[in-house]
């Protein structure tokens, strides 16, 4: 373990030296394996923040309240703990800044994004990807500065931001940011997906084009 | 190796029921698909199975409800590690599916597509002999949209990826053709309980 920040109380980001790393795809994730003295496995899925071009693999975790691997990599890892990681994971929600996207991140959901307009600056294609990022308040939206630098759209339902009263996201404003040929990437809770997923084929997106990421309380 | 620190949940009496890796989820049931959600019209729905068989065949909603019905009552096992216990599904045995079409011997594999264009792959052998299902109903109740309703496959001794939802087509193959999940880094059959979670494993 390379560094252990805590971004708000609710969350930590892990930054790990990966020996014989394989790159990762942008929107790829990794299973952190916890073991216990008598064997007694937890382990759980969360996406790379960090872009394959970072020689460190970060993640940013949200610690769940029961969550039995979320509370311990933010109460007890610290630096130079050795963790067990499987990955990268997963061929179908990535993105490699061929061609337009559009992403669309409740929560924590946004940290594949993260990745994404990471890879997109290093490759010089940040105009392919646009982002409508969604949380409770400002200071639950993980990596805010970076995604708003990016030019991401916020929408905050607990708080005004800027002059945008606070309100989930809208049909419109999802219309808005799309273009026929992008993929829309989504990623969120269950609730929040299923919702982003109906506004953006009431926008007219075809299912095709639209690719999920859900993640339940699974701690 | 150990994780330093890690203890794990103060400590558990393990369910023999869950399967190396897997968690307990309680009542709750997570929702995990990689595609939007589709509104289905059971009325316009149709169930084929077709490929390598002798009588390939279509059947409605209708026809199946007026088929023998049978329920699942057990364990659901999802990769991402949460296992639902001692749920129940109802709907018929992908049996009495395969007894109407009749499999070709050369038949050994079947892709399960659903109306969104999901695919997954199974051995045949894991379909048969009361594996399998198409089921409507969960814990009595239709069986709710994002977990696939109004219909989806049911394979309970298999990871929940290969228990399609939406499921539309069952087609016979010779040779095995890995679906939406096992061409993007999944194991191709998902044994729980060989922890089958990914390629390689």
């Amino acid at each position: 373990m390379r560094s252990v920040a805590h971004p708000n109380p609710h969350a930590v980001t892990l930054r790990l030296d990966v020996p014989d790393r394989i790159d990762h795809v942008p929107g790829q994730h990794y299973v952190i394996r916890l073991t216990a003295d008598d064997g007694y496995v937890a382990q759980r899925s969360y996406s790379v923040a960090s872009p394959p071009s970072d020689p460190q693999l970060e993640f940013y975790v949200e610690r769940l309240e029961d969550g039995e691997v979320s509370t311990f990599l933010a109460d007890v890892v610290e630096v130079g703990d050795e963790l067990e990681i499987r990955g990268p994971i997963g061929g179908w929600f990535v993105w490699t800044a061929d061609h337009p996207a559009l992403g669309i991140a409740g929560g924590s959901g946004a940290v594949p994004f993260v990745a994404m307009v990471r890879h997109a600056r290093d490759v010089g294609r940040s105009d392919l990807l646009r982002l409508a990022v969604s949380a409770r308040t400002r200071a639950d939206l993980p990596y805010a500065d970076e995604l708003i630098s990016a030019g991401a759209l916020v929408t905050l339902t607990r708080e005004t931001y800027l002059e945008r009263p606070a309100a989930r996201v809208t049909r419109d404003e999802l219309a808005a940011l799309t273009s026929a040929e992008a993929t829309c990437f989504v990623c969120g809770s269950a609730g929040f997906a299923e919702a982003a997923t109906d506004l953006l084929m009431a926008a007219g997106v075809a299912a095709q084009r639209v690719r999920v990421e859900r993640f339940g309380p699974s701690g | 190796m150990a994780t330093r620190g890690f203890t794990g949940r103060a400590h558990r009496e393990r369910d023999p029921r869950l399967p190396p890796g897997q968690y307990d989820v309680g009542s709750d049931w997570p929702v995990l698909t990689a595609e939007a959600t589709p509104r289905l019209d059971p009325d316009r729905w149709t169930m084929s199975v077709d490929g390598l068989v002798e009588n390939p065949h279509t059947w409605t909603w209708e026809d199946l409800h007026l088929m023998q019905q049978s329920e699942y009552q057990g364990d659901i096992h999802c990769v991402t590690t949460w296992s639902k216990l001692a749920t129940s599904f109802g709907g018929v045995s992908v049996d009495l599916l395969l007894d109407a079409v009749k499999p070709l011997p050369s038949a050994q594999f079947v892709l399960a597509t659903s109306t969104t264009g999901y695919t997954t792959n199974l051995p045949l052998s894991h379909i048969v002999d009361g594996q399998a299902w198409i089921v409507w109903t969960h814990e009595g109740r239709p069986l709710p949209r994002e977990h696939g309703g109004p219909v989806r496959l049911l394979v309970p001794h298999l990871y929940f990826w290969k228990s399609a939802k939406w499921v539309t087509k069952l087609t016979l193959i010779e040779r095995d053709q890995p679906g939406f999940w096992e061409r993007n880094g999944y194991h191709d059959l998902g044994d729980p309980w060989l922890e089958q979670r990914y390629q390689g494993d």
